[in-house]
């Protein structure tokens, strides 16, 4: 079988001088490998000058695919073309089965698809911002949809599919806590450090515990969290909504009377909102932990001090805001990954378009969302 | 290896051998000691119930699935014990349809079908383009090279999908439920293609489908899975064995008649 991976082997000889009556002998194999070969031999047996007549003898060929059909047939409409009375002879059955297959009239490229035309750099800058007005305008029918379905559970809560709530709460929370966890203990021990390092040139060692609580549980606890759950969960629905649109299961739930907003999105949306705000408690957490490792072994305080003044610096509002913080987020990481979902078009390439975009804008809405915290906490 | 290459002489020439195979998924056995030979030139369709196995059988010989025990050879080589660069070797020589069509959708159909032509030949741009178009003029589907796989029917991303299964004219083609989701007239379409082509390039080609209109008019034999049995109960001409066949559900095949 391999020998049919090789090129070119086919014997071509041509007998007559050119202008005069031309006999075209082929053997061998004439195969889709050498087709490009066998178009160049062509092309040179009909120019510069054309014969007179031309016969071609295939009885010596012992396979003839597709391809090396195709060159025999293109070469039999040139001749036409050129007006040379064209001949095919030593055909097998087989043969001439493949060349019948061939219809040379349907090789000529056409114009690509009118979809495909690009306008000019106006017109897509319009198309740009028309998708961009229709992409803003579908998120806020989309919070309009979930507000409307979160009011209508708050009056009947056995209308929300519990069971999806709490499969999605241990995927989001317990499932996302190790690596929530691990990454602030290790940002409590490196804040812990790195700012140790200047406040023991005051001998201010004791306020390392101050800074750790106040900066994680008022700013860094929530936001890490959020980061990392955009990238775990509001992926992940994002994908799973995507894939279940690209499948038509979207389409089979709107026409069995189910609202996919409701149905797909809410216990997603409500398992995230539960808990976020727990994910931070412990990232707080353990983000004082890390920095009460370096507190006690590097800079020499005891367990104790450190604990009572992570207490001092602070107070109940600290957490609740961070906890609240936490359901602001969770509800735009959630919200946005269950939106961009549905909108996915095309297959697979679009899922992955859309998972990235949940992504992106759940963290830039963060931010922005924490720069509206920071505003309204400093002037209230 | 070497016992395999003694075998490859003897059974060179026949291109799928199915020698004794068990076929399942983890601990679950579909298929038990199947065997059958698909000759050169020959369309044989694998039928039967849902879930007698008919996909499993395909997967096996492809290689997509390992199977528990036996062997199955393509071209002589065993594909059950085969690593992945002999594989892909033997891939090289066949073609297959998938049931859902599987057309890459971030590519247009003249990229779906030049992706094999670019990756095995060393032909130059014009001609992948030209063979592009051939393909494509061998399913009804000139002028289309542009479009996408989404922008299309369901019956011509089945026939896309035909033209890329085509693309290095396979010696062997694979098809899986050929006209699953296709109308009748399309479907007897698709069939007359995949006789042309067994007639016209000497293609072997092993064919898996519930449909009795398809196996009567392409099938020159036709292998007949049952669930219950976990294997073959029938082999043959259709013709054949619709008229003489005893065992009843057999009969029942060919007749379409619902069992109790």
């Amino acid at each position: 079988m391999r020998n049919r991976r090789s090129k070119e082997h086919y014997e071509i000889s041509l007998k007559g001088a050119p202008g005069s009556d031309q006999v075209l002998r082929l053997s061998g194999r004439l195969d889709l490998y050498a087709t490009g070969h066998l178009l160049e031999q062509f092309k040179r047996v009909l120019k510069p000058k054309p014969p007179s007549s031309l016969s071609v003898d295939i009885s010596g060929v012992k396979y003839l695919d597709s391809g090396g059909a195709m060159a025999l047939k293109l070469l039999e409409s040139q001749a036409a073309h050129q007006q040379v009375p064209f001949k095919l002879e030593g055909m097998t059955k087989q043969a001439q089965q493949m060349l019948q297959l061939i219809q040379p009239d349907k090789l000529a490229a056409t114009p690509p698809p009118t979809s495909e035309r690009r306008g000019n750099i106006i017109e897509n800058l319009g198309a740009a911002t028309r998708k961009l007005g229709g992409d803003l305008l579908d998120v806020i029918a989309f919070v309009g949809r979930i507000f409307l379905a979160l009011v209508h559970v708050v009056r009947r809560p056995r209308s929300l599919r519990w069971r999806d709530v709490e499969l999605y709460m241990e995927r989001v929370g317990v499932d996302g806590l190790p690596i929530v966890a691990l990454i602030s203990f290790l940002l409590g021990l490196i804040m812990a450090f790195m700012s140790a390092i200047q406040l023991k040139n005051f001998g201010a060692n004791v306020y390392v515990a101050d800074l750790v609580a106040l900066a994680m549980v008022r700013e860094l606890g929530p936001i890490m969290t959020a980061v990392l759950v955009a990238g775990r969960s509001g992926s992940s629905f994002a994908a799973e909504i995507g894939t279940m649109v690209v499948n038509e299961e979207v389409d089979a739930l709107t026409v069995m009377g189910f609202d996919p907003a409701v149905f797909l999105a809410l216990p997603k949306i409500v398992a995230t909102l539960l808990m976020m705000p727990l994910l931070i408690l412990f990232a707080d957490l353990m983000a004082i932990l890390g920095g009460m490792i370096i507190g006690v072994l590097y800079l020499d305080l005891t367990v104790y001090t450190y604990v009572q003044h992570t207490m001092g610096a602070l107070s109940v509002a600290d957490i609740t805001t961070g906890a609240f913080k936490g359901v602001v987020f969770a509800m735009l990481i959630a919200g946005i990954g269950c939106q961009r979902g549905f909108t996915v078009s095309g297959g697979a390439e679009g899922v992955g378009k859309v998972t990235t975009s949940a992504v992106v804008a759940a963290m830039f809405l963060i931010i922005v969302a924490d720069s509206i915290f920071a505003i309204v906490q400093y002037y209230f | 290896m070497s016992q395999t290459t003694a075998q490859n002489t003897k059974s060179a020439d026949i291109p799928i051998t199915v020698e004794n195979v068990t076929l399942g998924y983890g601990e679950t056995v579909i298929l038990e000691g199947v065997s059958f030979e698909v000759n050169s030139g020959e369309i044989v369709v694998i039928a039967g119930g849902s879930g007698c196995g008919k996909s499993t059988v395909l997967k096996g010989i492809i290689g997509l699935l390992r199977p528990l025990a036996g062997r199955i050879l393509v071209h002589g080589v065993d594909v059950a014990a085969a690593d992945e660069k002999q594989l892909t070797e033997v891939r090289k020589d066949f073609g297959v349809l998938f049931q859902s069509g599987a057309l890459f959708g971030s590519m247009t159909l003249a990229e779906n079908i030049s992706l094999p032509l670019v990756d095995a030949t060393h032909l130059d741009k014009d001609t992948v383009e030209l063979l592009v178009r051939l393909k494509l003029s061998l399913v009804d589907l000139d002028g289309y090279e542009e479009y996408m796989p989404d922008e299309i029917s369901g019956g011509m991303k089945k026939r896309a999908a035909l033209a890329r299964a085509l693309a290095l004219d396979p010696s062997i083609l694979f098809f899986d439920e050929p006209s699953a989701g296709l109308d009748p007239i399309t479907s007897a379409e698709l069939d007359r293609t995949i006789l042309s082509l067994n007639q016209a390039q000497n293609t072997t080609m092993l064919i898996v489908t519930h449909e009795l209109d398809s196996i009567y008019t392409i099938a020159h034999r036709v292998v007949l899975l049952d669930k219950s049995a976990k294997g073959i109960i029938a082999i043959g001409d259709p013709h054949e064995l619709a008229q003489t066949a005893t065992d009843p559900r057999v009969k029942d095949f060919f007749h379409r008649k619902a069992r109790e």
